[in-house]
């Protein structure tokens, strides 16, 4: 039965947490550090070990080159798409990388494409829940912003798979935290949901019906966040530091990560104060030191802010409603905790929105709801069912690169279309297909899906053969194509390969490789710990040596535990992580009166050092200035 | 009848049948439809077919509440809109309106002329003038000048053709009358002949067409209007 454990994932552009239904209601289930959040942070360490979350944080700050973050920004990208985002992101690119072919990022020496980087998070996640629940979990509801397109959606698919998890479902995510909502209130009416989080935008109208949550329309922009605001806050910073320093940091990876650590503290407190202080120390000794008042913060933004408004409007013309018919307006993501974001979204709905949940954490406790529902369901989900839509429009590239949209925007998923082919020149045997995704009129505008061809057309005359094509878009968004030759009957295989996704075999060989080093990592990771916890009793010994303590034990005590030592030292630099931990074992018994001798004095060093670090942390406030003009010191 | 897509007795989904969209529904080829009935019916049917309340099922089962489920939005999403329920019945009668303008369009682009609009007789002169004060808004556009004036009286022609738009919808309802009353007929067996229906279909295509054209001059004109 623990084997049908289904968990929700929300996989973040910042953060991603796990969460499952505990009786009634959906939970966060934490990580091994107490927190509900994993920061989307994947650094290698220095025996290239994968490190994720608060501890690849750690990475970012001291060796940048050895981590990454936003890694979302890319899934299912190519590298036309993302030329934009890497002025703005330091994120490494192979070098060797072929046009059309998936991206990889350099993390220290080794290369990893976006979808092995998200299964790392996965992996995390999964093991943070086998961890809580103490069994195995293999399946998953992952969510993901609702304007992803075929591209990305497969990328995250292919995450889960390499991560070891059968994604059950993608949801949206504005409609799985409308599932979260709806949960405990039981209405009928019209929902919009406005979902700002760390690299995306999503808005979108749901009619609620008895349990079912429709969406009529959605919209958004699959590159606008958080992220964006923190980027303009560091070019500022980076700008004053040439201009005003002569100190250019752009190539100075450290700095860049210091300033930006701190200008999303600085964000986040303006939230809450009417203005915040940025103190930033450079390199060379040099401090950069800027007070931003939150109307100038707010002006800043505005550019970015305005930006979501658009796609409000659209979705709003959409859904064939005017903005007073919308009966709730529900906030989702961190970025709509600015105040500024909160203002926008009440004069574009008319309505004071909802905050009553978490917005960090509302996506993930929906994603858990979902889960109940493909598990069948609970009493607390009894009745309950998700209608989504798909977010772009299909389109097939016909005569004069025109796309001919066969499923429109805002079609009820699953949805399908039929379209008929013929021949050109007697005896064709292919005919090729292009499809994409997009409103555009022109192919070229749209997002290129797939090329394909349909091939073994039975020798005909030309304009004989009638082909018919069945485009299908399942519950996931995700599309499949099959192809059938009318007039032999002939059925033909297409698979239809989206134009920067990873095959069905390399995703094969990802498993594998992860499956593989995830043993050995197991060992490695076993015999370094191990190690590392030798070290810290040899060094306790050491000391317990030299304390008063040492002169209490009798001679026969002091020789068992020289022995002792002697054997932990012979075995320590050995690969045998199960004879370290045996000698260690041994030594740390061999020492226990020892240990309880020295706890007098330890315990009152601990205090005082305590109290000396708490003296250190508080800093009185400095003046604010009035002009937006940064300092250095 | 409506098509078999769940087996009474135990509740799984069964294959798709090769049905229309009005017979998945079990409705009669009529036009005039109470939408409110078909949306109850779709919610209904999507309690039972959807992918997410069969997730459990073999993978057979999963496979057709797929193709279920898709049959059901796609039928759903034709019906309930008033143009794509008359486009779709009269594609099921034979017309095909598709191939028409494919085919128009074909012809203009190896002719090299400008495919061939009907205007609307009424609407000529109206269109002619329409058109010459779009011309000059755009003119004036590019030289980044501005005339509140043309604006407004541009504003209120789109009110108008608006307007017209939607009388065309009411001249559609009054074909849909006539259509299922000629179905009614059929059905309590009186003999409707092959002339009727394809007068009734023409008249149908004739109200489609020319709401089609102002649609593009209402798209045409608020593209302008918004740039």
């Amino acid at each position: 039965m623990s084997s049908d454990r289904i968990v929700g994932i929300d996989l973040g552009t910042t953060n991603s947490l796990v969460a499952f239904m505990q009786g009634e209601s959906p939970v966060v289930i934490p990580g091994d550090d107490g927190s509900n959040l994993v920061p989307s942070v994947v650094a290698l360490d220095l025996n290239n070990q994968p490190v994720i979350g608060n501890a690849a944080r750690q990475y970012l700050a001291e060796t940048p080159e050895r981590a990454v973050y936003s890694i979302k920004r890319l899934m299912g990208r190519g590298i036309d798409d993302v030329r934009e985002e890497l002025k703005f992101f330091p994120f490494r690119l192979a070098e060797d990388l072929q046009a059309g072919e998936v991206l990889r990022i350099k993390l220290g020496e080794k290369t990893f494409t976006p979808p092995e980087i998200s299964a790392l998070i996965l992996r995390q996640l999964k093991r943070n829940a086998e961890r809580f629940f103490g069994a195995q979990v293999t399946k998953a509801v992952i969510t993901v912003p609702a304007y992803f397109n075929d591209a990305q959606r497969q990328a995250t698919k292919d995450a889960g798979r390499i991560a070891g998890l059968e994604v059950l479902r993608l949801v949206n995510e504005p409609t799985a935290a409308s599932l979260a909502y709806g949960l405990d209130k039981k209405q009928n009416g019209i929902v919009a949901v406005y979902d700002l989080g760390g690299g995306t935008f999503d808005v979108s109208i749901l009619k609620l019906h008895d349990g079912i949550f429709e969406v009529i329309a959605t919209n958004g922009d699959t590159h606008l966040g958080g992220d964006d605001i923190d980027n303009l806050l560091i070019t500022i910073a980076l700008h004053d530091t040439l201009g005003d320093l002569g100190l250019d940091l752009r190539r100075n990876p450290e700095a860049v990560q210091a300033i930006r650590k701190a200008v999303i503290e600085a964000k986040i407190a303006l939230s809450s104060q009417p203005s915040v202080k940025l103190d930033v120390e450079l390199p060379g000794g040099k401090r950069y030191l800027r007070e931003i008042t939150r109307e100038q913060f707010e002006q800043l933004i505005q550019p970015i802010v305005d930006r979501t408004v658009g796609p409000c409007r659209q979705a709003l013309k959409d859904a064939g409603l005017k903005p007073e018919q919308i009966d709730e307006a529900v906030l989702v993501g961190g970025s709509t905790r600015i105040p500024k974001v909160r203002a926008l979204v009440k004069e574009l709905f008319h309505r004071e929105p909802h905050t009553d949940l978490n917005p960090d954490e509302v996506v993930a406790l929906g994603a858990a709801v979902q889960a109940n529902i493909l598990g069948g369901g609970s009493e607390a989900t009894e009745n309950m069912l998700l209608l989504d839509v798909t977010p772009l429009s299909l389109g097939i590239e016909v005569a004069g690169g025109v796309t001919d949209k066969i499923i429109l925007r805002n079609s009820t998923i699953p949805a399908s279309a039929t379209q008929h082919y013929t021949t050109q020149v007697d005896g064709q045997a292919n005919v090729a297909i292009h499809v994409l995704q997009g409103e555009r009129e022109l192919a070229k505008d749209c997002r290129s899906l797939a090329r394909f061809d349909l091939k073994g057309i039975p020798a005909m005359a030309a304009g004989m053969a009638r082909i018919e094509v069945k485009f299908l878009i399942d519950a996931n968004g995700i599309l499949h194509v099959s192809a059938r030759e009318q007039r032999s009957g002939k059925e033909s295989e297409i698979r239809v390969q989206p134009s920067y996704g990873l095959t069905d075999e390399q995703v094969e060989g990802m498993i594998l490789d992860s499956f593989d080093s995830a043993e050995e990592d197991f060992r490695q990771r076993q015999v370094i710990e191990a190690r590392n916890e030798a070290a810290t009793i040899l060094a306790a010994l050491d000391k317990g040596k030299k304390s008063a303590a040492w002169g209490h034990l009798t001679t026969d005590e002091k020789k068992k535990i020289a022995k002792m030592e002697k054997a932990l030292i012979a075995v320590k630099s050995e690969d045998d992580y199960q004879a370290i931990r045996k000698a260690i074992d041994a030594l740390n018994q061999g020492t226990t009166r020892l240990a309880e001798l020295m706890m007098d004095s330890a315990v009152s060093t601990v205090l005082k050092g305590k109290t000396m670090d708490e003296a250190d942390m508080g800093e009185g406030p400095t003046a604010p200035h009035p002009m937006a003009k940064a300092e250095f010191e | 009848m409506r098509a078999v897509h769940f087996c009474q007795a135990c509740g799984k989904v069964q294959p798709p049948a090769p049905v229309d969209y009005f017979t998945f529904f079990g409705l009669p080829r009529k036009l005039n439809l109470d939408v409110a009935a078909l949306e109850k019916d779709f919610y209904e049917l999507s309690r039972k077919l959807h992918p997410d309340l069969n997730a459990r099922a073999g993978s057979q089962e999963q496979e057709w509440s797929l193709q279920q489920s898709s049959l059901l939005n796609d039928a759903h999403r034709t019906l309930k809109d008033p143009i794509k329920r008359t486009q779709y019945l009269l594609q099921l009668e034979g017309v095909e309106l598709e191939e028409q303008s494919k085919t128009a369009t074909e012809q203009a682009r190896s002719t090299g002329q400008l495919k061939k609009q009907i205007v609307p007789p009424d609407l000529l002169q109206e269109v002619f003038e329409l058109n010459m004060q779009l011309e000059e808004l755009r003119m004036q556009k590019k030289m980044g000048e501005d005339d509140p004036a043309l604006i407004e009286e541009i504003g209120r022609q789109k009110l108008e053709l608006e307007e017209k738009q939607e009388s065309l919808l009411r001249e559609l309802e009054y074909r849909w009358k006539m259509w299922d009353g000629m179905i009614q007929r059929e059905q309590n067996g009186q003999p409707v002949s092959e002339e009727e229906r394809k007068q009734e279909r023409d008249k149908m295509v004739d109200v489609l067409n020319r709401r089609n054209y102002i649609r593009n001059l209402v798209r045409d004109v608020s593209e302008v209007l918004e740039n």
